[in-house]
């Protein structure tokens, strides 16, 4: 049983400590305030090989593995979780479809130019009216001649205010079901693209989402990845890749959570001491501290199942449903070791707050994963 | 963790156990502790299988396997009867800490006669009935008189102290605190050594807990283990294997109560369907599950930087601090799964309710492992 990261991991994770470090935590703080988009940092990202993490580099990928993959997600977003979102949707709901599904024609165009960062991605399954019942969906591909005709709506789309193309869910077939849906790629500079404004949310606010619009918008037959009707499936399988995204993205909030808190503790005094000295407190790190081992040990065993080409859908339902939850716990418990001023906007501890709650909706809520978890363990797998 | 694989004798090991788990204690466990009866001949059949030195070199007749198989082996055990396994655990732990600080001679004596199970069991005697998170307020005394020992004082809460070939003792020898503390390896039926009141517990009735009463007891010099004032190191090392050991219990306890719900969601009908058809009862079986994997792992991390001989004091913390609280959450989930069922004894999981409760409280309390986990993030 090996413990440690390879070389190549280790690298890979300082050089994200120390940009997250240099280049993220110092103006997380405004970011979020401003609402601020961080395209200067997601411009170095894409430098250091970031936003194509696990593909090929043969398709301007890095050429990593998955457990690569979660250890940066982890250290950007204990920098700034917005760009961690970010950057997770590229790599796991962008690129890993492309890279999974597309052929070498569509890789070639689709998958290259943004798996090098030169061009950003995203990912629409989910409409107004169909979240984590995602085979309810409204939107339609009709085929007509050497294209499709896409008509519909799709919400809550991070990236979507910036991004240039989208790996995009429709119906082609209503009757059919889940098995009627199928993928496209879509260039969301096209005619019939229409991206509604931006979100105003709770957290990760400086980074975007918004509503696309699909008014008669014409796509090629050759921007369809996989068969007709393959959509859901190729929706669910990318999500299994997504969850160790965000599982690991929580974690990076939780580590930022407790390493803030950690450090205020033995700043602060009251009753004559710090108040790292006192168990009130001690024992909340000791649960942060363990949780946040507990949870990196759940993702980091589903990025590496990932990487031996095993089945995994099990575990990363397990890391994501644990590591969100557990974020949120952490970054409440770091707010209240904080007091009033983790109330407050001078210090980041109410933003790993609000950061930490989308952790548990996004990519699968905590409800799906249970059900994804509870099916395969009544089942006895 | 990164590699997740098990080695070819870690599945051997584990296999083992999990075989002799199913057929041999499966079957007998309710009646073992409905009866409160000590599992004396399953722990000899179990020596048989190496269980009792999972992690002790095979010249002393361990089987050699490591700190990664004890572990499983303790889970597959503990998913058929906790009782067996905490006499299990206990024996495994005196075995180590002998081999680790014991002399040439003093390892050749003991270590064979627990490996093979002609000692039924070996106990660990350091708590007292004044002292039990703060071991270095002890008041059992040791004073030197020529070639002997003289131990004078009480022990409570200990394992199969009536079972017990060897016992490592704890007493102060020297000055107050933790320096004045030695480890003495004492036989069962030593003069001058009396079992006290067996407890009734609330569960791990196959087990016994007695206290130790020495009152003038004489050892011979050579029954010193490690060196003068070295008994609470000695004390502590034993205890960073030893969570490990009840952090495996744990896990071992909450699978039997995960796979019983399971069985019984599937096959309990309510409202026209199984009750595994409602979300009330499926998330609960996904958090059970979730809560079990995240324990097992950092059980294993901990076993496996015990087996590369790398520090895992911290490690070893978390794992006892979660595992532990994650089963009781756990069995408390199956208890309600189960209904009226969960709180008689006609299911296994009214047991398995009992058993867990101790997790948290013994081998250090949780607010022990917190203690430690703090010191040590707080120490950078």
């Amino acid at each position: 049983m090996r413990i440690d990261l390879t070389d190549e991991q280790r690298l890979l994770q300082t050089t994200c400590r120390d940009f997250a470090a240099a280049e993220l935590l110092p103006h997380a703080r405004q970011w979020d305030e401003e609402k601020h988009f961080p395209a200067e940092a997601v411009t170095k990202l894409a430098e250091l090989g970031l936003l194509g993490i696990a593909v090929p580099m043969e398709w301007n990928g890095a050429g990593m593995d998955n457990v690569g993959y979660a250890v940066a997600m982890e250290e950007i977003s204990r920098g700034c979780a917005s760009t961690g979102v970010i950057m997770s949707v590229n790599n796991s709901l962008y690129c890993d479809p492309l890279l999974k599904y597309g052929n070498d024609e569509q890789k070639r165009a689709w998958l290259a130019p943004f798996a090098s960062g030169e061009k950003l991605g995203c990912f629409a399954l989910t409409e107004p009216e169909a979240g984590s019942d995602a085979a309810a969906q409204k939107t339609t591909a009709e085929k007509k001649g050497d294209a499709y005709v896409i008509r519909g709506s799709k919400n809550f789309i991070t990236n979507g205010p910036q991004a240039d193309a989208v790996v995009l869910f429709a119906m082609t077939n209503r009757a059919a079901g889940n098995k009627g849906i199928s993928a496209f790629v879509v260039d969301l500079h096209s005619p019939g693209v229409v991206r509604g404004h931006k979100d105003r949310k709770l957290g990760i606010c400086a980074s975007g989402s918004c509503s696309l619009f699909f008014e008669e918008c014409v796509v090629p037959l050759k921007n369809r990845l996989g068969a007709e009707g393959d959509g859901f499936k190729i929706a669910m399988s990318t999500l299994d890749g997504g969850r160790i995204g965000i599982a690991s993205q929580a974690l990076g909030i939780a580590r930022a959570a407790y390493e803030e808190a950690l450090h205020y503790s033995k700043e602060r005094k009251a009753f004559g001491q710090p108040i790292a000295q006192l168990q009130a407190i001690q024992f909340m790190l000791a649960d942060m501290a363990t949780e946040i081992d507990a949870a990196r040990l759940l993702v980091h065993r589903a990025a590496s199942l990932k990487d031996r080409g095993v089945r995994h859908s099990r575990e990363s339902a397990m890391a994501k449903l644990f590591a969100s939850e557990m974020s949120t716990r952490c970054a409440n418990k770091g707010l209240q070791i904080h007091g009033g001023y983790g109330y407050t906007k001078e210090f980041d501890a109410e933003r790993h707050y609000r950061d930490a709650k989308i952790t548990e909706i996004y990519e699968g809520t905590s409800e799906i994963q249970r059900l994804v978890i509870s099916s395969a363990v009544l089942k006895g797998s | 963790m990164y590699d997740f694989e098990l080695t070819d004798v870690q599945i051997a090991v584990r296999e083992v156990a999990r075989q002799f788990a199913q057929r041999r204690l499966a079957p007998a466990a309710r009646q073992a502790d409905r009866e409160g009866k000590f599992p004396a001949v399953f722990l000899k059949e179990m020596a048989g299988l190496g269980l009792m030195g999972v992690n002790v070199p095979e010249a002393l007749g361990g089987a050699e396997a490591g700190a990664v198989a004890y572990a499983l082996a303790m889970m597959e055990i503990s998913g058929a009867c906790a009782s067996t396994s905490v006499a299990m655990g206990v024996t495994n732990m005196v075995a180590e800490t002998i081999c680790r600080f014991g002399s040439d001679e003093q390892k050749k004596r003991y270590v064979p006669e627990l490996t093979s199970g002609r000692f039924e069991a070996a106990s660990f005697a350091l708590s007292e009935p004044q002292c039990g998170s703060d071991p270095a307020a002890m008041r059992t005394n040791a004073r030197r008189d020529c070639k002997y020992w003289i131990l004078n004082g009480e022990k409570q809460w200990i394992t199969s102290g009536d079972h017990a070939g060897v016992m490592v003792v704890w007493a102060r020898s020297g000055k107050a605190g933790a320096d004045g503390i030695s480890a003495f390896l004492v036989e069962g039926g030593t003069r001058g050594l009396s079992i006290g009141k067996h407890e009734e517990k609330m569960g791990l009735h196959a087990s016994t807990t007695v206290s130790l009463a020495f009152s003038d007891c004489r050892i011979p010099a050579s029954a010193l283990l490690g060196k003068e004032g070295e008994g609470f190191r000695i004390a502590m090392a034993a205890l960073d294997g030893g969570r490990i050991g009840i952090a495996s219990q744990s896990v071992g306890i909450g699978r039997a109560a995960l796979a019983a719900s399971v069985r019984y969601a599937n096959e309990r009908q309510a409202f026209g369907h199984p009750i595994a058809d409602f979300q009330a009862i499926k998330f609960q079986i996904a958090d059970m599950a979730t809560e079990l994997d995240a324990a097992e792992l950092l059980a294993l991390r901990a076993a496996s930087l015990k087996e590369a001989g790398r520090r895992f004091t911290r490690e070893g913390s978390m794992a006892k601090v979660f595992a532990s609280e994650a089963v009781n959450r756990v069995v408390s989930k199956a208890a309600q799964i189960h209904g009226g069922y969960g709180y008689i004894d006609e299911f296994p999981v009214e047991r398995y309710f009992r058993d867990a409760r101790v997790t948290t409280i013994y081998e250090g309390t949780s607010e022990i492992q917190r203690i430690v986990i703090a010191r040590s993030i707080l120490a950078g």
